[in-house]
């Protein structure tokens, strides 16, 4: 009997040759450098971990941009979760926020000095645990974008126990495209939407950007052939001049997006600016809880200390890191002094180093670039 | 963390809020609230932090599976992708362990 899983359409090599001589045709034919931005860790991961780069044509660049919403986390949210530890409230969060540093201290160091951290997969598991223990605070902090936050608005909405709240680092997915564009600096002429956020937002979030930057956006699956297509339909669209969104991820993703999801997201949450780690204060960059959630907002409802775990015994290492520079395109994680040296998953200097879906620990565990471009 | 992971529906709670669903071989509760239209037992849905966003339509399944049981079979120990999608596995309720296909 066949098995469901001998279909594997989306790694099938004819296709995969077809679409890179298309590509190099429409690369060839543009008769320039094309630098191209996606916005997702779990795209960066499909293409670093398959060696997708060495098959683009030398003259296109595909970039990862502030696509993680974990590396975007800025030190003094750390801060704010590092002194509610040291101020007695369980904390938990996502795995990949363990080591993310603070101005002086990540979770992990807060753990250390005995504060109760726990690590979680599912906000649903925090809420168990301030069930479990009425008589602490116990404080989820919640990071990701929408396809996350959905969840921590649909706990808040069926009812959570008194002891629990909520300190969001939840961001905002159009502002990651926003904060690039509107850099000087920056020559990115298309973009590649993520895949799993727009099942929640829907594609349509995407085109007033598109009409605004006048530039074209497409969104993308995962597997090889998803980001080989998807890349294609984007120089299509940069050398046609067309301004617009093209789904190139249907089976995942449609216009409208998850409605039930989207309905509970804006009940809990609002957009708000913030600051992007060593990117820059971005105007509609974080998902904030509403004001009648306050009662669940641990900003609003502890006084957090952060002097007392700010400062002191800054990291001198972490101003060699170029986190930023690397989030905005405009360098690579190689371009790094620290990369892979002083800078590791088991020792990050900055943020990138620390999530699955950072560009950094994704080169890093799969070797970076592939250098095949480089010496054919 | 914005992979979903494909599970099969087992039962769903009287109240309509929770489904046993199994992940290659491994069975957790996931919560229906987010779900993009309503499930019944048989459907597979995406899984996100233990919650289902996304009910794949019947045509998708056999693909959405194969990439997911190739991402586990092919990965060598300290893989990003597999990582993260034992990750979203981990992140529903325990719900009567190994059906033993995994």
């Amino acid at each position: 009997m066949a098995s469901p899983f001998d279909e594997l359409k989306f790694r099938d090599p004819e296709r995969a040759r077809a679409l890179t001589g298309a590509l190099q045709r429409e690369v060839d034919a543009a008769g320039r450098t094309l630098s191209l931005m996606h916005v997702c860790g779990s795209h960066e991961q499909a293409i670093a971990r398959f060696g997708l780069r060495a098959a683009f044509p030398r003259s296109l660049d595909v970039i990862m941009g502030p696509g993680c919403p974990v590396c975007v986390t800025d030190t003094p949210e750390v801060d704010e979760a590092v002194a509610l530890a040291a101020q007695g409230a369980r904390v938990c969060t996502y795995g990949d926020m363990l080591r993310l540093p603070g101005n002086s201290k990540s979770l992990a160091d807060a753990q250390s000095d005995g504060g109760n951290v726990e690590v979680v997969y599912s906000v649903s598991q925090a809420v168990d645990l301030a069930r479990q223990r009425p008589a602490e605070q116990v404080v989820f902090f919640a990071s990701g974008f929408e396809t996350t936050a959905v969840a921590t608005a649909a706990v808040l909405l069926s009812g959570v126990p008194e002891n629990f709240s909520v300190l969001s680092a939840h961001k905002y997915v159009p502002a990651a495209m926003d904060v690039v564009s509107e850099m000087k600096e920056t020559n990115i002429e298309g973009f590649i939407a993520a895949g799993h956020a727009a099942t929640i937002t829907g594609w349509g979030i995407f085109e007033p950007f598109a009409a605004r930057t006048r530039t074209p956006v497409v969104v993308a699956g995962f597997e090889p052939l998803d980001v080989l297509a998807a890349v294609l339909e984007l120089v299509r669209l940069v050398r046609a001049g067309r301004h617009e969104v093209v789904n190139c991820y249907p089976r995942c993703v449609s216009k409208e997006g998850n409605g039930p999801a989207l309905e509970k997201l804006w009940k809990v949450f609002d957009v708000v600016g913030g600051n992007w780690r060593g990117i820059a204060r971005v105007p509609r960059g974080n998902l904030e809880l509403r004001p009648e959630w306050d009662h669940v907002n641990a900003r609003r409802r502890f006084q957090i200390d952060t002097a007392a775990v700010g400062g002191s015994s800054r990291n001198v290492l972490a101003e060699h890191c170029i986190c930023g520079t690397i989030m905005s395109g405009l360098a690579r994680p190689s371009d790094c002094s620290l990369f892979g040296k002083e800078c590791r998953p088991d020792s990050p200097v900055g943020a990138c180093m620390v999530s699955s879906e950072g560009s950094c620990k994704i080169w890093h565990v799969y070797g970076g670039p592939p250098d095949l471009r480089e010496v054919a | 963390m914005c992979l979903g992971v494909p599970g099969k529906v087992l039962s769903i709670s009287d109240d309509g809020m929770s489904a046993q669903v199994d992940f290659f071989g491994v069975q957790k509760e996931l919560r229906l609230d987010i779900v993009d239209v309503p499930v019944t037992v048989g459907d597979y849905v995406l899984n996100h932090v233990g919650f289902a966003i996304r009910r794949i339509p019947p045509e998708e399944v056999g693909e959405t599976l194969a990439l997911f049981d190739q991402i586990l079979k092919e990965a060598a120990a300290g893989d990003l992708m597999a990582e993260d999608v034992r990750g979203e596995m981990a992140a529903g309720k325990d719900a009567g362990g190994e059906s033993g296909r995994g």
